[in-house]
This record gives structure tokens, C-alpha cells and sequence, in this order.
């Protein structure tokens, strides 16, 4: 649809429409994508919205991930704000480059709007690209900032999020959604529009980028992520560890929800925490106290906030969208002091409140 | 206030759009909404159906196990959603084309000759906007104002000399349920 | 006695292009690579483009580190993917000169899609195509453009088309592309092959700075430590072999005259 909201425009429209529209007025400089379904909105949508014409941010149609997302290498190598959106097989596609954008420590975007696999798989969605994500997917060893909106206005913001955060550690961050945030219509409020930074600007910025100004500079930049000497190699490595370990430190992200007087809690991220806390008031009205802890941040988890929760309430139930990838964590985090049981679907299907409740209420009952 | 809804249909009688006009005009008016779809090949003459939730505060979660309201358009909805309308609640479906009717008596129904009344209007095209009119009617949830700047909203400037019709089609749902 | 007493501006007859650098080149004696690099940075600095500003994309094969060597700004892409890197540098990036140094395992056989879409949407980028007939950097096994009969490591007993396919006359293909504007096969086994190579290299990237679409000069090159001869005898099997499969010249030129 066509919503040329302007500043403080409250809008609706899909999470899709509203990727596309809040990079647009974050002063984005670039998107490269494929079409796959849920999420070729993202790309309709920055083609319809013509911004080039506007803010000067260019938009391409590649002829496959694998090339969006060396495009987004490329314009990430030259210090410019780009970004690609796809779905499971496709984001799968994009791995090796998603390796090398972290490997040449550059900051760009990457959406994955999760449908059912593995495979090709179904249209349908599904949260089970959590473990891909989350633990580095591509080879190497590394870490991607993850970010997991649960609203179309959480999709709106969380892109200029994931763009401040991709340039504030050089390193590429991802929003992970599933098909059902980017295809529903809810209220959002567009970020007003931002200027795009000038090319000095960029300059400025991203002294590091291969701009091609060698000459203005006095010396080149060359964006590589080989190095035949392992002990140089080793010491890149320490190095993005490093950033790791301050971004663990300074990122984490998460929201909870009744969680004061909680005996029994939920974790659940995206549109799982929301089917989860209609769940929780139907068990509130029936006397159980449960409460939602929702990580925002995927990557960094909240091992630590979850850890306190796990010594204060009886048991932890993770309802997902898979077949119990999150749980992991969440065990990780628990150590053992409390049951965690795993609550979803597969293949598309979207667990409902009652089967949440149904989970809820056997896990009490075990207890 | 918080209105539950599912609508239901084959794919092209204008299930979505209509959820999203309605979505819009509650909008307007203020409200939380959520508007969210089954989508897929289903678009492409399946059975299509939306769930649209209007609420004065944040909405949970946007899928959901039972309706406060459904709009139903053709016989498969109707075997299907027919159970999930809570006690008390509302159906409101159109009878053509319906061979098994609504049996529960512990909710409201209400039968809309809509595809009759959308030959006489002489535009198919609003049969989704006779059923939006009866929908507004039966709940009171939103105003045929605030429906009317939806469709402004959602109907892209090339169709707006389509307003007339499509108003004139949501008075006469009204009117159908009376 | 070091290098300053002996190379004084009186008795110098040639200098190193200023953007080539004084890094040790990895290529192996003979190679045609080396040559190209020089070329490539004499017609950079001949043309000013450093100042205009340069991005290059280095592929992965051979000339993997050619960013050691020359003095612009580079971008190492991954294995075939140097097209799409080139795209979105030019397009964030219209007013610098981006090309694009590939050899034909990179651009012939895991680089193909790139490189013919980057070409078919006309992108104002000049591809730079050494074609030796062989993976270099991997040890010498076959690639796309091996000769039929030729040895390889991956082709022991020769290449049979039977098994491994036609050698892939690419350049061919992009000479049909309405996106590309220049499309040439040059050679460096000889002086002269050298010169008219510079002036494809140099209109390659006029075509670039003037946004006239996608230039490729593929230059027909020796790989004697891959074909196992010594570099005089890969000369002349260049021009007795490669150039009768891949025949020397100009397949498309819609340069405007200047």
C-alpha cells in the first residue's frame, strides 16, 4: 500500500511497508534485494516509494541473494548505511557474505522475515532461524547483532537501531522477525526523515572505507577479510571478540511483562511473546501468577536477567515458533535450578494463546 | 472497548481489504488495531481470511482462538470459523451460496443478502463494502464516517471516483441488518 | 653502493608507474599478471583517476592480493562476486572510476551470474578479464576456459568434452549484452599485445567515468607454472593455442569516436 506518511504520521501498514519506509527516512543510502516471500513488501515497497528520486538512496533489484548481499558488502565497504531484507532460504544464501561483512568488520543491516523450513519449506511463519542467527551462521567465528522486533512499530524502529548499532561496533546487525510481523497491518508512527550523510560526510565518519580516495587521504584503504598469516589472523580475531565482549556488555536488550510477583515465567521473543502474553492473561484470571521476560536482543541474550528470574520463580516455559532453539539459551542462563520446557509449532504454524495455556498448565502440573 | 473479528472468504471477494478499511477506520479513531491476514497462494482464489482487532489499549497477542465477531462469505468459512465465535457473539454471513446454515444458538446471528443486494446496486466490485455497512451496523464499533476516511485512505487516488459507489454500498449493509 | 647512486634522473630511461608500489609481487616468473597490474596503474595515473577517485575489486584466484600493489582504494570480494561488489560501489558511488580484475576461474565459472547480470544491466563499471585457461592460485586444476586436451591437475589425461564440458568462450557472451559498450581480447606475450591492451584498459575506463555501460577487455594471458612450460615456450603456445580458441580483437566497440 501506498502510505506516503510524513513526519508524525501515524500510518497503517504491514512490517514490511515498514522496514522500507523507515530506512528510507533513516537516511539510508542503499538497499540490494531478491524477491521471496513474506517479505518481497520490503522490496516493492522502496520501489514504489521512488527514493532516489527523494533522499538519493539507491535501490536494486539484484538477480539473486547471493548478489544482494555482496552488494551490501561492497556499499558497506565504502562507509555507505545498506542494508538487504530476505526469508529463511535466502538469508541461508547469504551466509558466506554475511561471514565476510563481519570478518571485514563492516556495519550493514540484514532482515530475515522467517518462514517455516528447512528447505524450501513453507511460506508460512516460523522463528526457526533462531540458532542461524543467533550463533554466527555463516563459518568463522562470529556474531551478528540480532534484533527481534514483536510489532510493525518495532519494525519501523529497530531499523534505524540496527544501523546505529551496526556502526557504532562495525558490525553487521540483523532483525529477525517472522512472516506474521511483516505481513500484518498495525498503527505505526514513521521516524521523521533524516537527511543521508553527505559523501564528506562519510568520509568523516568511516575513515576506514574503501571510498576510493587514496589520493585525498594519503594512503589506501583495502577491505579484505583474507590473511594467509594465521598469528595475524588470530590477533583479527581477538579483535572481534573484543567487540563482542563490549557489546555483550553494553547491548542487551529485553522487556518483561508482570514479572514482580511471577511464580512461573515465559520467555519468548517477536510475535511469540505477544500469543504468550495473551496466554498469561487468561492464566492471571485463573490465579496463576506468570510473567513474560522478552529478549529484544536475541544476540546479546539476557543470560543474566533470566538467571535472577530463574531464582525467583518455579519453572520457565519458552514457547516458540520451532521445534526449541531459544530454550537453549534459556537453560544456559538457568543452570539448571529450575524446569524449562519448550512450548510451539512447526513448519508455519502459529501456536494459539490456548495451546500456550495448555503448555503452561502441564508444565505447573509436573511441577 | 475491544473487538475481536474474523472475516472469512474465497480469495478476491475483498475479505482483506475489507479487514483493512475497517482496521484504518478504527485507526482513526484512535484505536489500537491489528490486521492480520492469511496469505499466500490463498490470495489467488483460495479461502482467504483476516483477523482485525480493535482495542482502546495494546493488543497481545494478533492471532487468536475465538471471535467476539465474524463475517463470513462462504461455506467453508462458515464449517470453519462457526465454532470459534465466542458465546454471546456475532455472525454475520451471507446465505448465498450457503447450503449448511449457522446452527448454535448461543450467539447472534445474522444473515446479510449481500450478493443480492450488490446486483441491485449494479457494483460488484463493493459486495465487501455491503458486509463492512452490516458489520458497523450489527457492533456499533466504529462510524460510517471514520469507514469513509479508511477507504480514502486505503483506496489508491486513482479509484477515489469509486467513494459514491462504495458509499452508497456500506449504507445499504446497514441497512440490511436493519 | 644502494639503489639512489645508481638510478639518477640523468641516466633513467623507465620508472615504476607512481601507483604501482614497491611490494614484491607473489606472481610467478613469466605470469602474465604482472604486466596487467602495470598497465592498469599507468593508466589510472595517466588519466587522473586516483584524484577523480578509484575503487577496485579484487577477486579471489591469483590476483587475490592485488591490492598489494597498487596504491588505490580496494575491496576484496568473495570468490566470483567481484561484479556485484562493483554495482553498488558505482552506484553509491557514480563519479569514482570502479573496475573490477578477475581471472576465469573467478569470472567464468563461480562469478558467472554476477558477471553477466552486472554486464546485462549495463553497469558503468569495466570488468578486467585475465583468462589463462587455468585455476592458478588452487594449484592448476581446470576451469571454464581450459583447452580441450589440456592438462590439468583436476584434467590429468586432457580436457574431454565429453566429460568436462566446451572451454566458454564468455567474452563472446558479453559482446551480446545491450548493457555492454566495449568488449575486447587483447594479450600481453608481446610488446606490441602490450600497448593495444593499455588502450583497451584505457578506454575501459573512460567508458566507466563517461556512464556508457560495462566494458570488458579480457586479456588472453600466460600461465607457464599452470601449463608447466617456461615462460618463452607459454608465449608461443598463447598464440598457437589460446588465441585460435580465443581470437584477438575487438567483438564490440560502441565507443563514441573522439
Amino acid at each position: 500500500m501506498s502510505n506516503n506518511g510524513t513526519k508524525g504520521d501515524v500510518v497503517l501498514m504491514k512490517g514490511n511497508e515498514a522496514i522500507a519506509h523507515a530506512a528510507v527516512r533513516y537516511g539510508c543510502d542503499g538497499y540490494f534485494g531478491y524477491p521471496i516471500t513474506p517479505q518481497s513488501e520490503v522490496l516493492e515497497t522502496l520501489e514504489a516509494l521512488m527514493p532516489w528520486e527523494t533522499t538519493g538512496m539507491v535501490v536494486l533489484q539484484a538477480e539473486s541473494e547471493l548478489a544482494s548481499i555482496n552488494m551490501v558488502y561492497a556499499g558497506a565497504a565504502t562507509g555507505k548505511a545498506v542494508f538487504t531484507s530476505s526469508s529463511s532460504p535466502g538469508i541461508s544464501l547469504m551466509q558466506e557474505g554475511i561471514s565476510y561483512i563481519a570478518a571485514g568488520e563492516l556495519p550493514a543491516l540484514i532482515v530475515n522475515v522467517m518462514r517455516g523450513g528447512p528447505g524450501l519449506g513453507t511460506i508460512h511463519p516460523s522463528q526457526s532461524d533462531y540458532f542461524q542467527a543467533t550463533k554466527g551462521g555463516g563459518h568463522g567465528d562470529y556474531h551478528l547483532i540480532v534484533l527481534a522486533p514483536k510489532s510493525v512499530q518495532e519494525m519501523a524502529d529497530f531499523v534505524g537501531l540496527g544501523f546505529d548499532l551496526a556502526f557504532k561496533y562495525r558490525t553487521p546487525a540483523m532483525i529477525l522477525v517472522d512472516g506474521m510481523v511483516g505481513q500484518m497491518m498495525e498503527k505505526v508512527v514513521l521516524p521523521p526523515q533524516r537527511p543521508r550523510r553527505t559523501d564528506e560526510e562519510v568520509l568523516e565518519q568511516c575513515p576506514w572505507a574503501a571510498t576510493g580516495d587514496a589520493d585525498k587521504r594519503g594512503r589506501n584503504n583495502i577491505i579484505t577479510t583474507l590473511e594467509l598469516d594465521s598469528h595475524v589472523m588470530e590477533k583479527n580475531n581477538e579483535r572481534f571478540q573484543e567487540t563482542y565482549r563490549r557489546i555483550e556488555a553494553n547491548e542487551v536488550r529485553y522487556e518483561e511483562y508482570m514479572t514482580d510477583d511471577a511464580e512461573w515465567l515465559m520467555v519468548a521473543f517477536g510475535s511469540m511473546a505477544r500469543i504468550s502474553q495473551a496466554a498469561i492473561h487468561t492464566a492471571r484470571e485463573a490465579g496463576i501468577k506468570v510473567g513474560l521476560l522478552r529478549p529484544i536482543t536475541l544476540w546479546p541474550f539476557p543470560y543474566e536477567r533470566i538467571s535472577e528470574l530463574s531464582r525467583q520463580v518455579k519453572g520457565i516455559l519458552v514457547p516458540e515458533m520451532n521445534a526449541g532453539q531459544m530454550i537453549e539459551d534459556v537453560r544456559l542462563a538457568t543452570e539448571g535450578r529450575v524446569p524449562v520446557k519448550h512450548c510451539g509449532r512447526m513448519g508455519g504454524i502459529i501456536p494459539s494463546p490456548s495451546e500456550v495455556l495448555t503448555a503452561l498448565n502441564s508444565l505447573i502440573e509436573v511441577k | 472497548m475491544k473487538e475481536e473479528i474474523i472475516m472469512a472468504g474465497f480469495g478476491g471477494q475483498g475479505v482483506l481489504s475489507m479487514g483493512k478499511i475497517l482496521a484504518y477506520a478504527a485507526l482513526l479513531d484512535g484505536k489500537e488495531v491489528t490486521w492480520m491476514p492469511s496469505y499466500g497462494p490463498e490470495q489467488r482464489g483460495g479461502t482467504a481470511n483476516v483477523t482485525v482487532i480493535l482495542s482502546d489499549n495494546e493488543i497481545s497477542s494478533p492471532i487468536l482462538d475465538e471471535y467476539d465477531t465474524a463475517v463470513i462469505l462462504n461455506q467453508q468459512s462458515l464449517d470453519k470459523f462457526e465454532r470459534t465465535v465466542k458465546p454471546g457473539g456475532t455472525l454475520i454471513y451471507d446465505p448465498y451460496g450457503i447450503h449448511h446454515k449457522p446452527t448454535r444458538t448461543d450467539i447472534n446471528i445474522i444473515p446479510v443478502n449481500a450478493m443480492e443486494a450488490t446486483f441491485e446496486l449494479g457494483n460488484p466490485k463493493t459486495y465487501n463494502m455491503l458486509l463492512l455497512g452490516a458489520l458497523i451496523k450489527a457492533r456499533g464499533i466504529v462510524s460510517v464516517e471514520d469507514v469513509m476516511k479508511g477507504l480514502k485512505k486505503t483506496l489508491p487516488e486513482r479509484h477515489h471516483h469509486l467513494l459514491g459507489d462504495n458509499e452508497k454500498a456500506i449504507r445499504r449493509g446497514m441497512e440490511l441488518v436493519g | 653502493m644502494n639503489r639512489e647512486d645508481i638510478v639518477k634522473p640523468e641516466n633513467k630511461v623507465v620508472s615504476r608507474p607512481r601507483l604501482l608500489n614497491d611490494n614484491v609481487m607473489h606472481y610467478c616468473p613469466g605470469c602474465g599478471h604482472g604486466v596487467v597490474h602495470k598497465l592498469v596503474a599507468e593508466v589510472i595515473d595517466e588519466m587522473g583517476l586516483d584524484k577523480t577517485g578509484a575503487v577496485a575489486i579484487a577477486p579471489v584466484g591469483c590476483a587475490v592480493f592485488a591490492y598489494n600493489y597498487i596504491d588505490v582504494d580496494w575491496i576484496e570480494a568473495a570468490h566470483g562476486r567481484a561484479p556485484a561488489v562493483a554495482t553498488a560501489v558505482k552506484r553509491l558511488w557514480p563519479k569514482k572510476l570502479v573496475f573490477t580484475y578477475q581471472g576465469d576461474g573467478d569470472l567464468s565459472a563461480i562469478g558467472t551470474g554476477e558477471a553477466i547480470h552486472a554486464a546485462n544491466r549495463g553497469e558503468n563499471i569495466a570488468i578486467i578479464f585475465i583468462n589463462n585457461g587455468i585455476y592458478g592460485m588452487t594449484g592448476g586444476q581446470m576451469s571454464p576456459t581450459t583447452l580441450e586436451g589440456m592438462k590439468t591437475s583436476t584434467t590429468p589425461y586432457g580436457r574431454r568434452v565429453d566429460l568436462n564440458g566446451y572451454p566458454l568462450a564468455i567474452t563472446d557472451i558479453f559482446a551480446q549484452l545491450d548493457g555492454t559498450c566495449y568488449v575486447t581480447r587483447q594479450a600481453v606475450n608481446d610488446a606490441a599485445a602490450v600497448r593495444k591492451t593499455k588502450n583497451a584498459i584505457k578506454k575501459a575506463f573512460q567508458n566507466s567515468m563517461d556512464g556508457l555501460g560495462t566494458s570488458v577487455v579480457e586479456v588472453v594471458s600466460q600461465c607457464n607454472s599452470g601449463w608447466k612450460m617456461s615462460p618463452v615456450k607459454s608465449n608461443e603456445w598463447l598464440v598457437e593455442h589460446m588465441e585460435a580458441k580465443y581470437p584477438l580483437g575487438d567483438l564490440k566497440n560502441n565507443t563514441p569516436k573522439k
